[in-house]
């Protein structure tokens, strides 16, 4: 008898603890309140935007609280054991003009405020900072307009955490190798464009989603008041790798910025040095991997198998391995009706010649091909011809 | 004379027997049983795409499938749910029930009828096997926006383009069907404004077909042009605009959702007066409040696009467009209200189900209001919110009703009564499961969850693997629903003719299961 009490007492127990951490559960969940929501963001627009957001939540609220209280009061006061004689009622001119009327000026009141917020984000000015930003499959790059700046921003999560393989960092797939630079406090504004197909640049913090096109050029523009890492998305499906080509705006003080503009001119002159030295094939190859990694690799794959029929092999392909010329310009002009988009302006003269040799001397390409490498000088050559 | 005309009217008034039955039938109800299942049956294929994009999505990083083959999944779970499950569905209900409701023997144009159904298996094989061609199904979403669905499509897109002719095609004859129907065989005596409201819903979504199936049609021979033919009309290189494919496709999309919707608004209408033994309220106003829904679907389409960068005079007129949608809206919830107010109200199956449904779509429709705000829009637009959003309007929406509407009417079809407590074990299952999946998904898209992604941040990784319990319950339940239905035509307890207490209609006047052909002669309405 004992021996069953205790049995039970501790069945009991473990019922208890699982139920606590049942409903608990849900609770810490729901104490993340802010991860559960849309964030104000850093911008006047953005508050506005979310001021407008939570007052058509509101009135949603009053508006459902109102209908499913008198159906759910309908419900429980009128079944057929409490009320066994139905009402004979089936219409009411009245109520039906009220019902329409009511719902009607709630939504002229939302209106108002939505078409002037609206407004305010279509004030179409030049900023002091013009920035054109272009989609590609699948990264961003971010043209300055003003100091002829321009790079490339590739999602830097390793693929071993997109795998699995290795624990996943605190910015998994929201972080990028070289981010947007902004500076604080200072109208910029956005020329957004695309290379390829649509994508669509979305900062939630500054309330900017505006697609981005091919041959057309939409605007957004934002004025961020506080210093810090603005974190975003591709909104619009783009092809396979839709989700991995975030959107990182790193916004700081306009100190900091005129320096960091100073830092990339100077980094742009010791590039163009670079391209005049002799490079060895080691050295290409091992320059070459990394480009491959970042640029390649996402339709072309690691091994070079590709994905036929859309993404050609590189390992084994009669262009890589025998044909060197063509292998040049395919890269540097991309292929007419096809996904592979031209890299001459994507990637410098260096890492240009340093992916070309890299994927003629893997995979065995090199030992079942001519061997031949391409060295920076080949493309310098080359970009007049485009 | 007369003698010959007899004999030949003998040797038809059954069905023929074996498979033949079922190619060559030109009834009604043969007809509207052929759409109720193969809609099931790619509702089951549907779903089962869906399990694998949440099973995908159970956990962040990439574990079951590649990226690719998500964006396949995404693509074909779109495209059959809409044009393979919902809405053969509402044609195979329209079938059964229209000619019934009217007192008409069967529909108009019935050899129409069997070819507008035998396009569909083709046009489906065509689209699957797609799965199994090199370089993989369409993968470019439901909405297939060009370029990604041109320049940069697969090659299975080719048999894409045709499947959806043949879909197409397929919804103009049935709708040009019931409109004829409609228009021609109502009994004596049923004027327009006495059709019962399912008929009423059917019509206004037969021209909405009618209108917007050919300018599908236009869109996916002008990529079959731009793919084939060298022409430009998406590609700007060429002097094309990819945006006009979007609002091409969007001035057919946004009619086509009220397809999806129209009919279930006259199935919870019938439901709902039926178990609260209450005539409906407000019968002219739901009428008027449809035609509205109806005519304004073409005035709103570029809601779908805030972000494609119109000009302030077009966004602000699509914005208010669609909000005033809200206003027919209302009225139908506000009058299904009313009807159950003071009524003397039983919970069926299909009652439940009915119930649900007015809940449910009316909270889907409080975020299509938050949808309509331009300036919030941009925060919504293409993140799970939007996802929660159309699924609140399509599954509990659409797809419960399509359930209410098969418990309700499947004694009339079978002639016997369904398991009502399997069926009602069906409901809380899906109407559980429903909830947990799409109910988190309106948080995670606030917080910033893009959609159409395979993988996600960290900050979502919780609701995430909520969302796919959630689906695996809904999807398990529907093997439930499947066992219920098929043990209904197996057997069970024999329904009247009458079947529900508060039934009204032409249709329950026949016996039940309703004879092979009924209405030989039309009913007197009056």
């Amino acid at each position: 008898m004992t021996l069953k009490g205790v049995t039970i007492l501790k069945k009991l127990k473990a019922v208890l603890l699982w139920s606590c951490i049942a409903v608990s559960a849900p609770i810490n969940l729901f104490a993340q309140w802010d991860n559960l929501n849309m964030r104000p963001g850093v911008t006047d627009v953005s508050n506005e935007v979310f001021e407008l957001h939570m007052l058509i939540f509101y009135i949603c609220c009053a508006i459902g609280l109102v209908v499913f209280s008198v159906m759910f009061y309908s419900m429980f006061r009128y079944t057929k054991k409490k009320n066994p004689e139905p009402a004979k009622f089936h219409e009411h001119t009245g109520l039906e003009i009220m019902w329409t009327v009511v719902p009607f000026l709630i939504l002229v009141g939302m209106a108002i405020p939505a078409s002037q917020t609206l407004k305010e984000i279509y004030n179409d000015e030049e900023g002091e900072i013009n920035i054109q930003v272009v989609g590609y499959q699948w990264k961003w790059e971010y043209r300055y307009l003003e100091d002829d700046i321009k790079f490339f921003s590739n999602l830097s999560t390793d693929m071993d955490e997109i795998y699995n393989l290795v624990p996943k960092g605190e910015n998994y797939l929201l972080e990028v190798d070289e981010p947007l630079v902004i500076p604080t406090n200072t109208r910029v504004r956005f020329l957004i464009t695309a290379n390829d197909v649509i994508h669509s640049w979305w900062v939630p913090d500054f309330a900017i989603k505006q697609d981005a096109i091919p041959g057309f050029i939409n605007t957004a523009w934002t004025e961020v008041s506080k210093p810090g890492i603005y974190r975003g998305n591709c909104t619009e499906l783009c092809g396979k790798n839709h989700g991995f080509m975030p959107v990182v705006v790193k916004a700081v003080e306009m100190d900091e910025y005129t320096d960091w503009v100073m830092e990339r001119k100077e980094a742009a002159i010791r590039l163009a040095e670079l391209t005049e030295k002799e490079w060895s094939l080691a050295e290409l190859t091992e320059r070459g991997k990394g480009v491959y990694q970042t640029n390649c690799v996402a339709c072309h794959q690691v091994n070079g198998q590709g994905l036929p029929p859309v993404f050609p092999a590189l390992a084994g392909s009669n262009i890589v391995m025998n044909d060197k010329a063509k292998n040049i310009e395919i890269l540097m002009e991309g292929v007419q009706g096809a996904a592979m988009q031209s890299f001459a302006n994507q990637l410098s003269e260096i890492d240009m010649a340093a992916v070309i040799t890299y994927t003629r001397q893997s995979w065995g390409n090199a030992e079942n091909g001519d061997g031949s490498y391409v060295v920076p000088k080949d493309i310098v050559e080359y970009k007049p011809k485009i | 004379m007369s003698t010959v005309i007899e004999n030949h009217h003998d040797h038809h008034h059954g069905p023929a027997s074996g498979l033949m039955r079922w190619v060559t039938t030109t009834n009604h109800k043969d007809i509207g049983t052929l759409y109720l299942w193969f809609s099931f049956a790619m509702f089951l294929i549907g779903g089962a795409m869906a399990m694998v994009i949440r099973a995908e999505l159970f956990q962040p990083g990439m574990q079951i499938v590649q990226p690719e083959f998500y964006n396949q999944m995404l693509t074909l779970h779109g495209l059959i749910m809409v044009f393979g499950a919902v809405m053969p569905a509402f044609v195979g209900l329209a079938n059964w029930l229209v000619p019934m409701m009217i007192g008409a023997p069967d529909m108009a144009l019935p050899r129409l009828n069997n070819l507008s159904f035998w396009l569909l298996p083709f046009a489906f094989g065509i689209l699957l096997s797609s799965l199994f061609m090199e370089g993989g199904a369409p993968n470019f979403g439901w909405t297939f926006y060009a370029p990604l669905s041109t320049t940069y499509a697969p090659p299975s897109v080719t048999f894409f383009i045709f499947s959806v002719h043949i879909m197409g095609a397929s919804s103009i004859m049935g709708s040009i069907n019931v409109i004829v129907t409609i228009m021609n065989m109502r009994a004596p005596g049923m004027d327009l404004m006495k059709m019962p409201l399912f008929v009423w819903s059917w019509l206004i979504t037969a021209y909405l077909l009618i209108a917007v199936m050919p300018v599908l049609a236009g869109a996916v021979t002008m990529m079959l042009m731009d793919i084939h033919f060298g022409t430009s009309f998406f590609n700007a290189a060429g002097g094309g605009d990819p945006v006009l494919f979007q609002h091409i496709f969007w001035f057919f999309g946004h009619p086509e959702v009220y397809i999806m919707i129209l009919p279930a608004f006259g199935i919870t209408s019938h439901i709902i007066e039926t178990f609260a033994r209450k005539r409906l309220f407000g019968y002219s106003s739901m009428v008027w409040a449809m035609l509205s829904i109806a005519i304004l679907s073409f005035v709103v389409w570029a809601h779908h696009m805030f972000t494609v960068g119109m000009p302030l005079a077009a966004e602000l007129f699509f914005m208010w467009a669609t909000m005033l949608i809200a206003v027919p809206t209302g009225v139908k919830v506000f009058n299904w209200v009313a009807t159950m107010f003071r009524g003397s109200i039983t919970y069926e199956t299909p009652m439940l189900f009915a119930i649900a449904f007015v809940v449910l779509f009316t909270i889907g429709g409080f975020s299509g209001l938050m949808l309509a705000i331009t300036p919030a829009d941009f925060q919504y637009h293409d993140t799970y919110f939007v996802v929660a959003h159309f699924h609140y309007v399509l599954v509990p929406g659409s797809v419960f009703s399509i359930m209410a509407a098969v418990y309700y009417w499947i004694p009339k079809w079978t002639g016997n009564m369904y398991d009502e407590r399997l069926s009602r074990l069906h409901f809380w299952l899906s109407f559980v499961g429903v909830n947990v999946t799409f109910f988190p998904q309106h948080w995670i898209g606030l917080a910033g969850m893009p959609r159409r992604y395979p993988d996600y941040a960290l900050q979502f990784a919780d609701w995430n693997m909520v969302s796919t319990a959630g689906a695996f319950l809904f999807g398990a339940s529907q093997i439930l629903f499947l066992f219920i239905v098929l043990k209904t035509v197996v057997g069970g307890k024999k329904a009247t003719s009458q079947v529900w207490e508060g039934a009204k209609g032409l249709e329950w006047s026949v016996a039940s299961p309703a004879p092979y052909h009924t209405f030989s002669t039309p009913p007197k309405v009056d």
